[in-house]
């Protein structure tokens, strides 16, 4: 049963790299759009929110065909930099994070929202500077927010099963996550096989969620 | 009165989804490579029985035999090996008695259209340009099985597994192969004629024993009659000769 193991590891390492990705990428973007007004904000919003709601499959469509070897992206990334993503943890990572990303850009966003640009105001007129004003008055003011959707992200991305298996395929210690190897293990008809999976992602999620609960406990928000 | 009317109203829509399947409709479970033949086969079977619609659930076997196994509502199994249609029977789900072959297929080992210098043999396939094969998984797709049982056979198993991208079905195996993300995949030949620009056949990978598709009515379909009328068109000159136009072999 030492697969289910390596499965469960693959998984972890993949949904820890995939809510990193998307933290970085979901709170600078969250961030701009609290921050910044532009013409045709909400729309961005709304487009960067579309991972959240399409079917995976057809996301993970889209990723295979934009970084496949033939995709515009993957001829580019395999010609130059010798990467391909297909069938390796790191596109899992990517298509993990991209549907995480969603979670992470709308609670930063709101989560910045909710700073009081008074104490922005306050560090630039002591003369900070905006780097620092960002990292030591707006993200701590925030980090709750934040961090709650952290965490959304990493329950998503530990349970992405479509986008992942276009992307990366199902192969075992290299691309097959729990999600996946619970599938393969009921199209396959080893349902002992299947039924300890389902234990083990199970226990993982309750452990993460209480996990959460200790680290961003409700009612430290309502202050 | 109101809430009485609101709690008949979501009743009522309820009986509508869940009421009983429709007489004539026809459920048949095949193995992904029959796809586009069993589409022609379906076709024409409703040109011959107008009264019935023939309904069609495409996956590797392995797949489609969870499904009856657990209970899914299907009238006819097609599968593209013998081991699966004996797992079947041993569970009693298919009529043993009602159990034929109905085609042949030869197990080809396809590359990308455009590769320079494909691998002509098995032993080939060990050079380090091969550097990932699409193969279906052995434990529930027949394409995987046989290839798995060549290869042992070969005693390059071992060699080979590393390589192996595991393929849910024969037919994303033969995806893998069009979008280049694989350098090789072991398909049907019936597969590999569906895409005639994106692959090309390297070799052919001789077999033990023929590859042989049985089908069967299940036991436990409502519509055994129609079932039974379904595998015997199935053995019939017109839905062969369909079959034979998609490159498949007699039985």
């Amino acid at each position: 049963m030492d697969a289910a193991w390596v499965a469960l590891g693959l998984s972890l390492k993949v949904a820890s790299w995939a809510t990193a990705l998307a933290t970085v990428l979901g709170v600078a973007v969250g961030y701009a759009l609290s921050r910044w007004r532009f013409p045709g904000r909400e729309l961005v919003d709304s487009v960067l929110l579309l991972p959240m709601v399409m079917p995976p499959t057809v996301l993970g469509y889209y990723l295979l065909v934009l970084l496949g070897r033939k995709g515009w992206l993957g001829h580019w990334l395999e010609q130059t930099l010798g990467i391909r993503l297909v069938f390796t943890w790191q596109g899992a990572v990517i298509a993990a994070a991209v549907v995480a990303f969603p979670f992470v850009s709308k609670s930063a966003r709101a989560a910045f929202e909710n700073v009081d640009v008074q104490y922005e105001q306050a560090a630039r007129v002591l003369g900070v500077s905006e780097a620092a004003i960002f990292f030591r008055v707006s993200l701590p003011l925030a980090f709750r927010g934040i961090l709650a959707g952290m965490l959304l992200a990493f329950a998503r991305a530990l349970g992405e099963f479509g986008a992942t298996l276009m992307l990366a395929g199902s192969i075992p210690g290299r691309t097959q996550t729990l999600s996946i190897a619970v599938f393969e293990a009921v199209q396959a008809g080893q349902d002992e096989v299947a039924n300890l999976l389902v234990a083990i992602t199970s226990v993982t999620c309750v452990a993460v969620l209480l996990l959460a609960g200790r680290l961003a406990p409700p009612r430290a928000i309502a202050r | 009165m109101s809430r009485f009317l609101a709690r008949a109203a979501v009743a009522l829509a309820g009986l509508c989804i869940f009421g009983p399947s429709q007489a004539g409709e026809l459920t048949v479970s095949a193995a992904a490579s029959l796809t586009n033949a069993f589409k022609g086969v379906g076709a024409a079977y409703e040109a011959q029985n107008p009264a019935t619609k023939v309904l069609f659930n495409f996956a590797a076997s392995g797949a489609l035999l969870q499904q009856i196994a657990k209970g899914a509502p299907v009238d006819v199994f097609a599968s593209a090996d013998q081991e699966t249609m004996d797992q079947a029977q041993r569970q009693q789900l298919v009529k043993g008695d009602a159990r034929r072959n109905f085609v042949g297929n030869t197990l080809v080992v396809v590359v990308p259209a455009d590769t320079a210098a494909a691998p002509r043999s098995l032993q080939d396939l060990l050079a380090p340009q091969v550097a990932r094969i699409a193969i279906g998984v052995p434990a529930s797709v027949p394409v995987g099985r046989y290839t798995k049982a060549v290869l042992e056979k070969a005693q390059l198993w071992g060699p080979v597994e590393p390589k192996m991208v595991g393929a849910s079905s024969v037919r994303q195996a033969l995806d893998y192969v069009a979008r280049g993300e694989v350098d090789a995949g072991f398909v049907y030949a019936t597969d590999a004629a569906i895409m005639p620009g994106k692959v090309k056949v390297a070799f052919s990978v001789p077999t033990e024993t023929p590859l042989l598709y049985p089908i069967a009515p299940i036991a436990a379909s409502p519509n055994a009659a129609e079932a039974a009328r379904f595998v015997s068109f199935v053995m019939s000159p017109p839905a062969q000769a369909i079959l034979a136009k998609h490159g498949f072999a007699r039985p």
